[in-house]
């Protein structure tokens, strides 16, 4: 008896993630706006192909975003963000894998928001840094809409800025991120 | 002890399950299969150096162009060459992803032209190997009129010249990238009746990229037709250029060595009089500027919001 229980807890431990609650989009929306206080242009994108999947039970959470899909106003300052500045065809994706800290404070059943706190790995232009960000989770229905807006130092990942450019570029770029994520 | 041992199992299992598990989520999320993607910027600018490369401009930019040819570099008494400088005025514009057209006007020969370049075919990742655009083009002489025996009108035609070309070019790498231009120039007039009106040529050109702004580019269109065709009776050369593209903000700045005083196709494919081997360079450069005139859908509404 004892044994079958064991197996049973065992089994139910295995097994537990792959039940667990899961919400996920494609479509979510990332922007950043790295312009310089003196630049006479704006220097920003947007992105609105981001891929998430965020864990209801364990609080993991995942991001990713391809990094040709960000958009413009100016296709040359596109093709420079991937060929100068991003290196995407070595670096396609940027991602992030991250807990929600306090995710068991969040009611998945019941329509409201949270702050919460997310930490984990941030991979970008192929380097990887450990962030903590802030941000809100907000239970509609069955759909969980992931925000928060934070500082990204371009240095951290290796993202040069040439002199010519410095009056143009922020040395951090603000990452504004908007994803509904639907359960699964 | 047997318990403990259980314990620690489950814990294990626990622990495992969710250290895993952000990375279970991110290859959940890599199912999808990767995009085939054409490849981007084989090519700094819309031309290599005197003709046209496979860029396009994208839909909706403009492109200001201020190009400039100095005199024969071996010509002291005009400073090097740089007292005869030609300018050719040009503005390019992007009407669809695949639709580029222009207008410009030179000094050298006192050119009108115009043209259209259409890509045909994009290189990617899998599959097509090369990017393949036509290019036609049309330009007008607009230098006074002979003077004529009475009686003889001098044709409008006669200032009239027309190019086709197919490009076909292929990123062989971040730094690598080659083109191949088979050409026909057609010119409404001659110098004499003993040269063909077609003139056939194929160009070659390419580009190194030596830093993530700056490459070498080279160009030379070499005439399978025609070569000894005569103008304003004089013999002309092969166009030869190298030079090097410069890429700043919003410009992209080129500077080359070429033989070639003139800016267009028909000018620079037959009607170039000077050598390298007599030391007849010229030092040039190309400055393109570039407008986004229609935004990106991303970008026409709720332009408050960011």
């Amino acid at each position: 008896m004892k044994k079958v229980i064991i197996t049973g807890l065992l089994i139910a431990a295995a097994t537990s993630s792959l039940f667990a609650q899961k919400y996920m989009t494609r479509t979510g929306r990332i922007n950043f706006d790295v312009t310089a206080p003196s630049s006479p242009e704006k220097v920003a994108a947007v992105n609105n192909e981001v891929a998430s999947i965020m864990d209801a039970k364990s609080g993991d959470i995942v991001f990713q975003v391809l990094i040709k899909s960000f958009k413009f106003e100016r296709e040359l300052m596109k093709e420079h963000f991937n060929e100068n500045y991003m290196e995407s065809d070595k670096y396609p994706k940027s991602e992030f894998k991250g807990t929600v800290a306090n995710i068991s404070a969040i009611n998945f059943s019941r329509d409201g928001a949270y702050k919460v706190k997310v930490s984990g790995k941030l991979t970008i232009h192929g380097i990887t840094n450990d962030v903590s960000v802030p941000g809100t989770l907000s239970v509609k229905g069955n759909t969980v809409s992931a925000k928060a807006v934070f500082p990204v130092v371009l240095k951290d990942y290796k993202i040069d800025i040439p002199s010519l450019v410095a009056d143009k570029l922020n040395k951090q770029a603000t990452i504004t991120l908007d994803c509904d994520l639907t359960q699964k | 002890m047997r318990k403990i041992f259980l314990l620690f199992i489950l814990s294990c299992c626990f622990a495992s399950a969710s250290f895993a598990q952000a990375d279970s989520l991110m290859n959940m999320l890599n199912d999808v299969p990767a995009k085939n993607e054409a490849t981007t910027a084989t090519f700094k600018a819309t031309r290599i150096i005197d003709g046209s490369s496979v860029e396009n401009l994208a839909s909706g930019v403009l492109d200001f162009r201020i190009d400039h040819r100095f005199g024969d570099i071996n010509d002291v008494k005009n400073f090097f060459g740089i007292d005869n400088a030609t300018t050719k005025l040009a503005l390019d514009y992007g009407v669809t992803k695949w639709l580029m057209v222009g207008l410009g006007h030179g000094v050298f020969n006192k050119e009108d032209d115009g043209f259209v370049k259409i890509k045909l075919l994009k290189q990617k990742k899998t599959g097509m190997p090369v990017t393949v655009s036509y290019v036609g083009a049309m330009s007008v002489q607009t230098t006074p009129a002979p003077s004529l025996p009475a009686g003889d009108t001098w044709l409008f035609t006669n200032r009239l010249y027309y190019t086709n070309q197919i490009l076909i070019a292929r990123k062989f790498s971040d730094a690598l990238s080659l083109q191949l231009m088979p050409t026909i120039v057609h010119y409404n007039l001659v110098d004499s009746s003993k040269f063909s009106n077609n003139t056939i040529a194929i160009g070659i050109g390419g580009r190194v990229k030596v830093s993530k702004r700056i490459a070498i580019t080279g160009e030379y269109y070499f005439r399978v037709t025609n070569a000894d065709m005569l103008y304003n009776g004089q013999p002309t050369y092969n166009s030869l250029s190298v030079g090097i593209d410069i890429e700043t903000g919003g410009h992209v700045f080129q500077l080359m060595l070429t033989n070639s005083q003139g800016i267009t196709e028909r000018t620079f494919i037959g009607q170039t009089t000077d050598s390298w081997a007599k030391g007849d360079i010229h030092l040039g450069f190309n400055i393109s500027r570039v407008f986004t005139i229609v935004k990106p859908k991303e970008f026409r509404e709720n332009k408050g919001s960011w």
